[in-house]
């Protein structure tokens, strides 16, 4: 973000433009990441207040965080449904985009726009829905129901990223492989999934966190036994702002972190196994 | 000749069968799919037009009405009455007598009480004749009214919620007209989802336009840096910023707090559970899908367009809203789109940061879903959002191909 960057030949008013753009964009970007930070050093107050100076930092509400039951069972709830959601998701859209790769499928963008639509439906249209077809299936108010959903919800991600490595991926080395003698499944498992787990993996990670982030579904189709962290967190929004629930913020957010840096490593972990130069 | 031909059949056959792979591949999601998606999509639009519970509910009443049709202005002789007394003792009996009772409160306020007054009392009745009994449990059983009310509800499937759902009903005379004054709430509540909505896009355009372009002309290690800062707020969970924008700027909140200490004012100022609240928040939630498809267009521009624009004799400004700025319009669009679509369906942060008149259609899907008990409204205003998003979704297809639909 430095003038030197600029031509030798720029005039003082473009300069000025210059200066003005990168004035503007700074604050754009505090406005995006401030509210993220302010939360960090609230969570560790001592008191249960919300404002600025902080006089004495502390555990105090991660303690209560991680003892409480209600929380705990919240927690265990959230990163079972996930992880059952993830492997769901993950399995059935892997396999969805080997066969989507498959050079000029018909009606293969028709297939596409249908399979990334749970990203656009409105989740609250999707609830309501799952509500009504579920409770006659009788898996509404149940784990099972939100498993489900949130399935749907992470399988664009999954479809999305592993199709997007596979169009970087070279056909010819499962021709060869099946050339070799190597089985269908072998030479998907011993050639094409070790070359395109780098995406897998990222889309595994995006399904993960869109079910941990969740809470209209789990809303709608969640009985009392059913409380995740995103809806533990919503209760208490609406009741009070609790510390604790910015203490719970806190390791979401540090959790964004790790997820950011992962996929940033898968990222360049999936181009360079492929090659391919940026 | 011959081996020509049979070639080319071999490879078409050879074709075919890769085809099949490849969609038996897909298959066991596109079940998936169907089963815990499709179908119950297409529950809501099926809740939304068909409610068989009143003519189930009253089928000797709803038969013997059909038998008689006479004009909505008269009340329906005896037979149908007594056909009534007999779907009400069996309604008592199977305790359904309350669900039909709501439904017709629904469609006409004070027809539940009516009707349960009635219900109570038949068990005592063993013969008719039936009109006299019904008027002396209520005298509204001898005016037309109910009787309108009831023949409106006579097929199972009905246009009644999307009616309802446009501030219109079916009235009691068969017409379709205005609901009442204090219960049109709906056409505003379209209304005001799609002004948060169209004022979240413009503010993220406004913000996000000069963010894109200034990533699009840093050297790659640093854009890759600042793009963190894009990707950080993205990936952390929605409930998190929420709260955290509660925390900012509720009254005594930081925003709040750092001001007054500033001495810029005086008083806290209004910041959340207001409009400004919702928007301010959704902006911030959505302004990454609005810069990473602006951010990979503007990528992509040449510089040297503008630079020949500019040795032309295009002054900057010439040579930015004609060359650079036609060249956006894809990225542009598509992020719009993208942050527009979302934006009408958001719940959790107008709920939350909003004030009572700040909250958007989801909301009373929801709404009338828990708290009201309206299944069949609640279905009627899903669908019609579900159908707005659609819309809009198929034309981002058609502009931006749904493989596109990249996050992060």
């Amino acid at each position: 973000m430095s003038a030197s960057s600029l031509p030798l030949y720029t005039t003082p008013a473009q300069r000025l433009g210059h200066w003005l753009l990168v004035l503007f964009c700074t604050a754009v970007f505090i406005f995006l990441i401030a509210p993220v930070l302010v939360v960090v050093p609230l969570a560790f107050n001592n008191e249960p207040y919300f404002h600025f100076p902080v006089q004495v930092y502390s555990l105090r509400w991660f303690r209560e965080l991680f003892t409480n039951e209600v929380w705990l069972h919240a927690i265990f709830n959230s990163v079972l449904t996930a992880t059952l959601a993830t492997l769901l998701a993950t399995t059935l859209g892997t396999l969805a985009a080997v066969g989507l790769n498959h050079h000029n499928l018909p009606g293969k963008r028709l297939l596409m726009a249908v399979l990334v639509s749970p990203m656009i439906v409105p989740v609250v249209v999707l609830a309501v829905g799952a509500y009504f077809f579920f409770s006659k299936l009788g898996i509404a108010n149940n784990l099972l129901g939100i498993v489900l959903v949130h399935a749907v919800l992470g399988m664009p991600f999954v479809v999305i990223t592993v199709t997007a490595t596979l169009g970087g991926f070279d056909m010819n080395l499962m021709r060869a492989a099946r050339g070799l003698g190597a089985s269908q499944i072998e030479a998907f498992r011993r050639i094409m999934l070790p070359l395109v787990w780098p995406g897998v993996l990222s889309g595994a990670l995006f399904a993960f966190a869109t079910s941990f982030d969740e809470v209209v579904v789990v809303l709608f189709l969640g009985g009392p036994e059913q409380t995740t962290l995103p809806r533990q967190m919503w209760t208490g929004l609406r009741e009070q702002l609790s510390p604790t629930i910015l203490s719970a913020a806190f390791m979401l957010i540090l959790f964004a972190v790790v997820m950011l840096l992962t996929l940033e490593m898968l990222r360049r972990r999936s181009v360079a196994m492929r090659g391919v130069v940026e | 000749m011959d081996s020509t031909a049979s070639l080319t059949q071999r490879l078409r056959k050879a074709e075919r069968r890769g085809h099949w792979r490849a969609y038996a591949l897909i298959a066991p999601l596109f079940i998936f799919v169907a089963l815990s998606f499709l179908l119950p999509l297409g529950s809501v639009l099926l809740n939304s037009v068909y409610d068989p519970l009143v003519p189930d509910g009253l089928p000797r009443t709803m038969r013997a009405l059909a038998a008689w049709d006479g004009p909505r202005d008269q009340v329906p002789p005896e037979p149908v009455y007594a056909a009534l007394a007999q779907d009400l003792k069996e309604a008592v009996a199977a305790e359904k007598q309350g669900a039909i009772a709501n439904r017709l409160n629904i469609e006409e306020f004070g027809l539940r009480t009516i009707f349960m007054r009635a219900a109570r009392r038949v068990g005592a009745q063993e013969d008719g004749p039936w009109a006299p009994f019904f008027e002396a449990a209520d005298p509204a059983w001898a005016q037309p009214g109910i009787w309108g009310t009831i023949r409106n509800l006579q097929s199972p499937s009905h246009t009644l919620y999307f009616l309802s759902a446009l501030d219109a009903k079916r009235n009691q005379d068969g017409q379709i007209g205005p609901q009442p004054e204090d219960q049109r709430i709906h056409v505003t509540i379209y209304l005001r989802t799609l002004g948060v909505a169209f004022t979240v896009t413009f503010m993220c355009i406004l913000l996000g336009f000069p963010l894109s372009y200034l990533l699009a002309h840093l050297r790659d290690k640093t854009a890759n840096l600042l793009l963190i800062l894009v990707l950080l707020p993205f990936w952390t969970s929605l409930l998190v910023r929420t709260t955290a924008w509660m925390v900012v700027l509720q009254k005594e909140g930081v925003l709040n707090s750092l001001l007054q200490a500033l001495h810029l004012i005086s008083e806290p100022l209004p910041l959340v559970f207001n409009r400004f609240g919702v928007v301010v928040a959704m902006t911030h939630i959505l302004l990454p899908f609005m810069v990473l498809p602006m951010y990979s267009v503007m990528r992509q521009i040449p510089v040297s367009y503008v630079r020949a624009a500019r040795s032309l004799g295009a002054g900057p400004f010439t040579a930015f809203v004609r060359v650079y700025l036609p060249q956006c319009i894809p990225g542009v669009g598509a992020g719009a789109l993208l942050v527009f679509i979302l934006a009408l369906g958001y719940y959790i942060t107008p709920a939350l940061l909003g004030g009572s008149t700040d909250q958007m259609i989801s909301y009373f899907v929801a709404d009338n879903m828990g708290r009201s008990l309206n299944w069949g409204l609640a279905s009627a205003l899903a669908a019609i959002l579900l159908g707005a998003v659609l819309l809009l979704y198929a034309v981002y297809d058609r502009l931006v191909g749904s493989n596109n639909l990249k996050l992060g």
